[in-house]
């Protein structure tokens, strides 16, 4: 028996396919948001009082079709047109390519490079998963108005300049596809980070789940899908009962959501490693597996290789370091100090390392000058805690 | 869609290590396939003039209407199906790689 609730939150796979597909039918963003949302919302007073209709999501289509069709019909639009609409999801017991192509559209078209990269992520969040604007305005930390305008204009700029409601094919879709991935990483960590909003790491395994299984051809999505939900089954023992940042060492492993590092590791398991999400991945997973060092550095060495960056060399400097001793670390973290100068983490680590090599004074001191250098207020109660330790 | 595509110089270009395309085989190509509507080169801006009209008073000014260090020198009408299409035209061009291309869309098409 589907409860009302499960049915609402099932919901969110239909908003994204009414929109998609309104706007390659219609080509007006407004109408189909407006249209999907009104469905949603008679879903939310007719289900509870007249029951849970036995197919959810075409009852919601069905909605927002004759939504549609009301209002195309009021603005006098062709009778072509109008019978096109008409028509949509008439035959739909059996799920057509054709809807599962119009979201692939619409998340290509929402992460166009022709836009801010700012605007790709909200864009993607209020029209592929509706969430409201509000709260991607509070995610941004910008006031609801400034959102409502960075959306209006990223969705004008897709009009006004063209870009076509289209999954790039060919060389294209190789050169497109990694922008894509990098919108749904940059939504992640916004949920995964410091002061983020949780509930957007949630959309963004939503998504990438989604796209996972609109693109099974291509590794790098099914590889971004099990990074995150690597990444996220560690979210409940990355903070302390005082909110302050817990190193992977000190986790206690049993707040790990073991659920999902069983399903990051299935989807590993059938993705071969051809790319940069693949091998953050199997660092993820070896961290899951009780974080076997020797193979990590190995993975950063390769990570290093088709992915170069100063972020990537100092994790790299830490990995040898557990896996080939302190001195290792300290090494490759000198090699790479040209490229740290931006970077306070980098001080952590070299603090880190110093402290396991047995020069206790010295590591207490580059604590101290790393919580001083530190971004976040819980970073830096992190660190002056380790000054304080060593 | 017409996209007026400004052709621009750029004072800090980074390094692009590719080879850089041909000029004449860009407009040969682009007159070909009919995409090219109109282009040409520009005189420097120390040869423009801004013309203001102000309470029925033309007024004249030596130089282009913004002081910057980047320069229109040249600009091209194209036609292309999308933004797409315009920016593979636009990526061909000599001066995306060691200029800046700006695609400007004709408004309401």
């Amino acid at each position: 028996m589907t409860t009302v609730a499960a049915a609402v939150a099932d919901g969110w796979d239909s908003y994204g396919r009414i929109v998609a597909t309104l706007i390659r039918v219609t080509g007006d963003w407004n109408l189909a948001e407006d249209c999907a949302q009104e469905a949603l919302a008679a879903a939310l007073e007719r289900w509870p009082r007249d029951g849970v209709p036995a197919n959810p999501g075409g009852w919601l289509m069905t909605v927002a079709r004759n939504r549609a069709v009301d209002v195309l019909r009021r603005a006098a639009v062709e009778q072509t047109k109008l019978k096109e609409v008409a028509m949509l999801w008439e035959h739909d017991s059996r799920e057509p390519a054709e809807i599962d192509d119009d979201r692939l559209r619409l998340i290509f078209t929402c992460c166009h490079p022709a836009l801010a990269l700012e605007a790709r992520v909200a864009l993607t969040l209020r029209t592929v998963a509706g969430v409201p604007t509000a709260d991607i305005a509070r995610a941004f930390l910008v006031a609801e108005p400034t959102m409502t305008r960075r959306i209006t204009r990223a969705k004008s700029k897709i009009a006004d300049a063209r870009i076509p409601y289209r999954v790039p094919g060919g060389t294209a879709l190789g050169e497109r596809l990694p922008g894509v991935l990098a919108v749904l990483y940059l939504l992640f960590t916004r949920g995964y980070d410091a002061d983020g909003e949780p509930a957007f790491a949630a959309e963004a395994i939503r998504l990438a789940r989604l796209l996972a299984t609109l693109m099974p051809a291509e590794p790098e999505v099914s590889a971004l899908l099990a990074l995150f939900l690597l990444q996220d089954s560690r979210r409940h023992a990355r903070r302390d009962e005082h909110g302050d940042l817990v190193t992977l060492d000190r986790q206690d492993r049993s707040r790990w959501d073991h659920a999902e590092i069983a399903e990051g590791l299935t989807v590993l398991a059938r993705t071969p490693v051809e790319g940069p999400y693949a091998v953050q991945a199997q660092i993820a997973a070896s961290h899951a597996n009780g974080t076997d060092w020797p193979s990590i550095a190995g993975w950063y060495d390769e990570l290093a290789r088709i992915q170069p960056s100063p972020i990537v060399e100092l994790n790299r400097a830490v990995a040898h370091g557990y896996a080939y001793g302190p001195a290792a670390g300290l090494s490759l973290l000198a090699a790479a100090r040209p490229g740290l100068a931006g970077y306070p983490a980098a001080i952590a680590v070299e603090a880190d390392l110093t402290a396991k090599a047995g020069d206790r004074p010295r590591a207490a001191g580059l604590f101290r000058a790393a919580a001083a250098a530190a971004p976040s207020e819980v970073e830096r109660r992190a660190l002056l805690a380790r000054a304080a330790e060593v | 869609m017409k996209y007026m595509m400004f052709v621009c110089t750029d004072t800090e270009p980074e390094t692009d290590e590719s080879i850089i395309p041909d000029i004449h085989a860009w407009v040969a190509e682009n007159d070909a396939s009919g995409r090219r509507v109109l282009g040409n080169q520009l005189a420097e801006p120390s040869a423009a003039t801004t013309v203001r009209v102000r309470g029925g008073e033309v007024l004249l000014t030596d130089g282009p209407f913004a002081e910057t260090k980047e320069v229109i020198v040249g600009f091209d009408i194209i036609e292309c199906a999308d933004l797409d299409e315009a920016i593979a035209v636009a990526v061909a061009h000599p001066m995306a790689h060691n200029g800046r291309l700006e695609l400007r869309p004709y408004v309401g098409q």
